[in-house]
């Protein structure tokens, strides 16, 4: 039995002229697990809010065609029908829990569902152990990490055993180590428990390699929906911003592009191309030296100790010097955003001290919360809108919460631009939530022609191998690596670029360019010494 | 101060016990008011609250209730014109007037006071050892959505109270001027919309839009259950008793009379007792 199918559906938003989707025709089979690819307003999330019967019952718009979801069909019910069939999960944890406690917040769907007391108890204890999330049960949901919160999350969808799981860029708000974790987690329920899973994700390398079929989605419409294989085939032809790095990389040696890491490294050595055969691999090139002159943002033994808490910072000491790139990663909690907010001054230290130069202005992770004007144009001067990318004449008289989720984070840019003089340091946080890979090679292009020194804390190791010429690593609120950024991330083993894996770090090659001139270049010495050799 | 299930025997009852227990510790608060029975209830919240393991949270909350048992105090020895010991002579006030301090209306104030900061600690110890979702579920059979709503709000107030901490760092990073408190008001708004539309989806999708009125909840009574009802009907009853008995008698006015017998010792004592013995027994406390 089909477990989903749409039928020419499309769907407009209330006073929406233009559909967010167009003519929708797709079947899914239990047990499928399809990703749903596309940039950031696609209509990717308004597909599957289809699925979950939020459209149109919750946003209201004019809906055509025909949505069946377990051999209910969507007219006639609302999601809270549909709820035993499909489970659901948003992008922010914040907003997808609901209740005081771990353990009732997973028990409230079984009792939405009027699941007698036994069964929501052993509904709850099922779920928690599946998910690994048992020993947070009796801990309060706002005590939570945002990993961990968004496992709850994720158990009080599966809690009702729905057949079909929606998920809507689920890590977006994780590190990698979360991230990878919450996609095992998925993995294992689609293989274990046969669920359906219908996955919208940005970062298409951490989930390609396992999914069934991909969705390709542009302007409502479904564009392309094929295996990972095709897929990727489709993308490099037609959408090279839906193309992992993994199949740019075989794409620019001639090679069929194909999903993960593990299958890239086969197909490489399947073509004698792969560094770990034949002659030693050669020595990473040596990385610039980072500047580290006295002009620069110094930080001198930073400690930041909360009272009757933990030492978020602990006597972390570097420099920045003027006009570096900087990438801050680390896991949650690493301390990137605190590091942050004592560069702008937002915090002071405990103990050591932070001087520099010049004005350091801070972008926080959430670009809404400098919006607060009627106009893009009362936000930032023209100026200042020119220099995040933004065109004051076609951007100046629009609403600032009309935006996507890339414009509104280049006008909260414009906004800590702008000013009389330019800042010496710029500090981002997590500027690429929500971004998709054509967004961030824009952010990452801009960030490289700003004026000042730059620090940007982030997750994305594909964004910081675009911008960053140091990455420095935080864990535990201690410096742990501070080197160039292809000495740090061709070695990492969470923190490493997807072509930086495929290689194994070899030449310290992090992009596709890099990784493809590094084996093009090994392939030739290789030519030219056998002919010596002959 | 928010709850957090602790390895404690009062966090271990039921939450409907957990209730009655810090009820009845507020109505001993409410029907006594001689200090002596009075300072043994404050005895007993505070005593409960470190067998709890609440002695830090309890403390914070112990110096907001001090403040408004201060205030209190203060505002009935200004406003009172009652009793004959004066203690000071403030002459002619704007608003009050001619005003004296009497001894009665200072000492009458300093037990209103204390009344007022017992109650306040009574809430505080119930918000800390007390499951709101356990509570709010004692409710749904009679509304179940508005149970549900008394939830959510609950949930909301920490994501609202983190959002606008964002809202002002924000601001301060932006160069220049700052906005107006009416741009600010309007964005913090549309900020809030935003997350109760998110929430509501949320809610939406967990099936509440169908959700049925839950079956009656069969839980076999635990040691502690036992115990702290026990102990509340005893506090409670203990504080009626000595109430009705005039054990723990007070006069302020128009002279003081504050006897201090055997009986209200023995009241104190046994409150302090009552209220404090169920967190002997730790069988089982672990969550």
């Amino acid at each position: 039995m089909t477990l989903l199918e749409l039928e020419a559906v499309s769907y407009w938003y209330p006073g929406a002229a233009e559909p967010a989707l167009d003519d929708v025709s797709l079947q899914v089979q239990p047990g499928e697990l399809i990703v749903v690819a596309g940039a950031s307003g696609s209509g990717k999330s308004t597909l599957l809010r289809t699925v979950s019967g939020l459209v149109p019952h919750f946003h209201g718009g004019r809906f055509a065609g025909r949505a069946v979801i377990g051999g209910r069909d969507t007219r006639e019910h609302g999601p809270g029908d549909l709820a035993a069939t499909v489970g659901t999960l948003f992008q922010d944890p914040e907003t997808s829990v609901v209740m005081g406690t771990v353990k009732s917040e997973v028990a409230l769907a079984l009792e939405n569902l009027g699941y007698s007391e036994a069964a929501v108890a052993r509904g709850v204890q099922e779920t928690a152990l599946a998910l690994g999330i048992g020993h947070l049960l009796g801990r309060s949901t706002a005590e939570l990490s945002g990993g961990e919160l968004q496992r709850v999350a994720l158990a009080a969808a599966m809690a009702a055993k729905p057949s079909l799981l929606v998920l809507d860029e689920p890590t977006s708000q994780l590190d990698p180590v979360f991230g990878d974790e919450l996609m095992a987690t998925l993995r294992r329920l689609n293989e274990d428990r046969d669920t359906a899973i219908l996955l919208a994700e940005h970062r298409l390398e951490r989930c390609l390699a396992w999914a069934d079929r991909v969705l390709a989605v542009d302007r409502g419409r479904i564009v392309c929906d094929a295996e990972p294989r095709d897929f990727l085939a489709w993308a490099m032809a037609t959408a090279p911003e839906l193309a992992t790095p993994g199949a740019r990389l075989l794409g620019r040696l001639g090679l069929p592009p194909v999903a993960g890491v593990k299958a890239a490294r086969a197909e490489l050595r399947a073509a004698g191309l792969h560094p770990g055969d034949g002659d030693p691999e050669a020595a990473p090139p040596r990385p610039p030296a980072a500047r580290r002159d006295r002009d620069g943002l110094r930080f001198d033994r930073v400690w930041h100790e909360l009272r009757n808490g933990p030492a978020i910072l602990q006597g972390v000491s570097l420099r920045v010097a003027p006009g570096e790139r900087v990438a801050l990663m680390g896991a949650n909690g690493a301390g990137k955003s605190t590091l942050l907010r004592h560069a702008a001054g937002l915090m002071a230290p405990t103990r050591g001290r932070i001087e520099g130069p010049g004005q350091v202005r801070l972008l926080l992770q959430t670009p809404t919360d400098y919006l607060v004007h009627e106009t893009v144009s009362a936000e930032a001067s023209p100026t200042a809108l020119q220099a995040a990318g933004l065109d004051p004449v076609s951007f100046g008289p629009r609403h600032p919460r009309e935006l996507s989720v890339g414009e509104k984070q280049l006008v909260a840019l414009a906004v800590i631009l702008d000013g009389p003089e330019p800042p010496a340091f710029v500090c981002l946080d997590e500027p690429t939530r929500g971004l998709d890979r054509g967004r961030k090679a824009e952010l990452a292009r801009l960030i490289v022609g700003l004026p000042g020194a730059v620090i940007v804390a982030t997750h994305d190791p594909e964004f910081v191998a675009e911008f960053a010429e140091r990455v420095i690593l935080l864990g535990g609120g201690r410096v742990i690596a501070d080197g160039a950024t292809a000495e740090v991330l061709a070695r990492g083993a969470y923190f490493a670029t997807e072509t930086a894996r495929i290689l194994g770090g070899a030449g310290g090659a992090l992009t596709p360019e890099q990784g493809a001139a590094v084996l093009s270049a090994r392939e030739a010495a290789t030519t030219s010494l056998a002919e010596v050799r002959a | 101060m928010t709850y957090r299930r602790r390895a404690s025997a009062l966090h271990a009852a039921r939450a409907a016990v957990g209730c009655a227990y810090c009820l009845a510790l507020a109505v001993s608060a409410l029907v006594l008011s001689a200090p002596v029975a009075l300072g043994a209830v404050g005895l007993a919240v505070l005593g409960a609250g470190a067998s709890a393991g609440l002695t830090r949270q309890l403390a914070r909350a112990g110096l907001y209730a001090v403040a408004l048992g201060v205030v209190v105090a203060l505002v009935n020895a200004l406003v009172t014109r009652n009793g004959l010991t004066v203690i000071v002579r403030l002459g002619d006030l704007p608003i009050l007037g001619h005003t004296d301090i009497t001894l009665e209306a200072t000492v009458y104030g300093a037990i209103l006071g204390l009344r007022a900061a017992l109650l306040v600690l009574c809430g505080a110890l119930y918000t800390l050892a007390v499951d709101p979702d356990e509570v709010l579920k004692l409710f749904r059979r009679v509304s179940f959505r508005s149970a549900l709503t008394a939830t959510l709000g609950t949930r909301m107030v920490p994501i609202l109270v983190r959002d606008s901490r964002r809202l002002a760092e924000a601001q301060r990073c932006r160069p220049g001027s700052p906005p107006t408190r009416v741009q600010l008001m309007r964005a913090a708004t549309a900020n809030v919309l935003d997350r109760a539309l998110d929430v509501a989806a949320a809610l939406e999708v967990r099936g509440y839009g169908s959700a049925r009125r839950p079956g009656r909840h069969r839980r076999p009574w635990s040691r502690h259950d036992l115990a702290f009802l026990g102990a509340a009907c005893a506090v409670a009853g203990l504080s009626i008793a000595g109430r009705v008995a005039g054990l723990a008698a007070f006069h302020a006015y128009p002279a003081l009379v504050v006897p201090v017998d055997p009986g209200q010792v023995a009241l104190a004592a046994g409150l302090l007792v009552c209220a404090l013995a169920p967190f002997a027994d730790r069988r089982g406390v672990e969550p």
